[in-house]
């Protein structure tokens, strides 16, 4: 008995890849809570300041080192300045600070991990810059850079902003070799694919051909790795605060917070523990939202 | 594997080289003066003579290349006339800190102690916990075990290590005062009492950066472990009857430490640079505390000495990762 093929019917739309990708995305339940975290976070901090119009920097003696009350949510600091509007602040400058220099270092990493794989001249002369600079003690030339060019640039620009440009720069110049590489990567095998040669077949040229055909085919890694870049652009930044090279003390950012309040930890132990969480949610949520866009973006796990 | 071994190091020299210019570089064009934090009173002749004697007065290459030759002939010299009692070094001029007029390399090897001590032991811990979590995550994957251990290692990974720091302080040298919350390096270890405040002041730090290095690693384990665990061969061993431990803690365990050791490997330089954050936590004055006080008293002898000899551990550290790779993985030949 022959079986009759049964024409599967089309109901369901036509699933395109973007919303394969949301599908695994969301039965990520770490990434869907870290996004729905991270959002709220964002929101607080960006819309919170419009409900709660309290100035961070309005300094108020009467009412110093204040415990949680209906004036102050989150209590006072040693200066009787509200610790909410204070952390909403700082949270505006480390998720900025974060998300800016996360910026930068993608797009450092991604024109040089293309040029490095799409074009073979400049191969070995930018994967010997990218084994230099992850040769580099990290950590320790920030800190000199901040050290160094800190008075000039709040010079220039005034201490906020020339604080700011010196930090994004600093964090951006130092942490883009892992995205050039795994871009190269990336790029070499998809050169070697069908279209590419098809492409070249007719005569694209090489600018068109990287931000036609090469770029769209390496978003995915660029983006898992923009997710992780920002948690730790964040971390750094709040690690400068914390080692008093950060921004000046009357600028609030999370990791500034926790170190004003490290001083007075045995009276008021809550002050540091309020910073330290924001960041760590933060990260943490990031971090998630990072995992699960990997598993998302990997067609190797997707459908499964 | 030898001629690989050699020619790396080869390599190596020149890409020193070429760091050790972009640090002195980075510090001599910087703005900022070492003279700055002089008296106004000092007449400006005065000031000029005492520019010239710290060698500010030379052309930035002659400089660059004094200092390479005080780094590598002057200074090693120096360390093996104190081993070996000799005078090889004879009174050639040494690095000087700024800060306390005495040769950067003694300061250094005052601090290393501490350091090595704290940090060390730290990251010996952290691979001692990391490797059987990671090993049982794996195994026994998405049980109740992996669920923990994936979301605390993803904690202690997200959480920076200064809050990790103040809170363990809140929670159990201010409440609970248990531990002292930092650490006396003037300690000297005499009688069991004596020691015992040691090991008590080394717990903190400690398990701050263990917590810390054992959840990067942990992460790295697990995710090895699940590669091989997966692979044709593990099937074999199993159908030939081998019993599971077998499987696991030989044929499993092997393969997947390869990468995991040059990872660790990889993680030493760190001992040295990454724990700056830590040693500012728990006042030890290691390596990275000095690295701090340098940069904050614009002393650059000293922050080149340092950020230079960082440097050369991660090169010298990733020769060892690649070496251990070749030596681990027989598939692998460099030749």
């Amino acid at each position: 008995m022959t079986e009759t093929v049964v024409p599967t019917p089309q109901t369901a739309p036509a699933s395109s890849q973007m919303r394969d990708i949301w599908r695994q995305f969301r039965s990520h339940r770490g990434a869907m809570l870290g996004l729905a975290i991270f959002v709220t976070i964002l929101v607080v901090v960006w819309l919170g300041p419009l409900v709660w119009n309290t100035a961070p920097t309005f300094v108020d003696m009467r009412s110093r080192n204040q415990g949680p009350s209906l004036a102050h949510p989150l209590g006072t600091d040693q200066l009787g300045r509200d610790m909410l509007a204070r952390l909403m602040a700082g949270g505006k400058v480390s998720i900025a600070v974060g998300l800016t220099a996360m910026g930068l270092s993608i797009l450092l990493g991604t024109l040089i991990g293309v040029s490095a794989g799409f074009f073979r001249r400049l191969d070995g002369v930018l994967m010997r810059l990218t084994d230099l600079f992850l040769a580099l003690p990290l950590l320790p030339l920030l800190l000199v850079m901040v050290m160094l060019f800190r008075e000039p640039l709040s010079q220039r620009f005034g201490p906020e902003t020339g604080i700011f440009i010196l930090i994004v720069i600093a964090i951006g110049v130092t942490s883009w070799m892992q995205t050039a590489r795994i871009v190269r990567g990336e790029v070499l095998a998809l050169k070697e694919r069908e279209f590419v040669l098809a492409a070249r077949s007719i005569g694209t040229s090489p600018a068109k051909m990287i931000l036609r055909h090469i770029l769209p085919n390496v978003l995915s890694p660029i983006m898992v790795s923009a997710t992780l870049g920002i948690a730790a652009a964040i971390i750094t930044e709040s690690a400068l605060s914390f080692l008093g090279l950060g921004f000046p003390p009357d600028f609030p950012t999370w990791g500034r917070l926790l170190y004003d309040a490290v001083d007075q930890i045995q009276l008021f132990p809550m002050r540091v523990v309020m910073p330290g969480i924001a960041i760590s949610l933060t990260v943490l949520s990031v971090n998630y939202i990072g995992d699960g866009l990997r598993d998302a973006l990997d067609p190797r796990i997707r459908g499964r | 594997m030898l001629t690989y071994t050699i020619r790396r190091l080869l390599i190596a020299i020149p890409t020193l080289l070429f760091i050790s210019l972009i640090i002195f570089l980075l510090l001599d064009l910087a703005p900022g003066d070492p003279m700055a934090q002089m008296p106004l009173t000092v007449p400006p002749e005065v000031r000029q003579r005492m520019r010239e004697a710290l060698g500010l007065g030379e052309p930035i290459h002659m400089r660059y290349l004094l200092w390479l030759k005080q780094f590598f002939v002057i200074e090693p010299l120096n360390i093996l006339d104190q081993m070996l009692g000799t005078d090889m070094a004879g009174d050639a001029q040494r690095v000087i800190s700024w800060q306390t007029r005495s040769p950067v390399a003694d300061i250094i090897a005052q601090r290393i102690p501490q350091t090595l001590w704290v940090v060390g032991l730290a990251y010996v811990l952290g691979v001692a916990i990391a490797l059987p979590i990671g090993i049982l995550s794996a195994y026994r994957q998405y049980s109740w075990f992996d669920q923990l251990g994936t979301f605390v290692s993803m904690v202690g990974f997200s959480v920076p290590t200064f809050f990790t720091g103040v809170v363990l302080i809140i929670l159990f040298a201010v409440n609970l005062n248990w531990f002292p919350s930092i650490y006396d390096t003037t300690h000297r270890v005499t009688d069991w009492d004596s020691f015992v405040f040691q090991i008590r002041q080394m717990v903190l730090p400690v398990t701050v950066l263990a917590l810390y290095n054992a959840s990067q690693i942990s992460r790295f384990m697990r995710a090895s472990m699940l590669d091989n665990l997966r692979q044709d061969y593990v099937r074999t061993a199993r159908a030939k009857g081998l019993r599971e431990r077998a499987v696991v803690l030989t044929h499993v365990l092997r393969n997947s430490m390869i990468p995991v050791v040059t990872v660790i490997a990889l993680g030493v330089p760190t001992i040295f640079g990454g724990a700056i954050i830590t040693e500012q936590v728990f006042k030890v004055n290691g390596l990275g505390q000095l690295l701090i006080t340098a940069i904050q008293a614009n002393d650059i002898p000293m922050v080149q000495t340092l950020t230079f000899i960082f440097a050369v551990l991660i090169v010298l550290f990733n020769l060892v990762a690649d070496v251990l790779y070749g030596l681990l993985d027989p598939r692998i030949r460099y030749d």
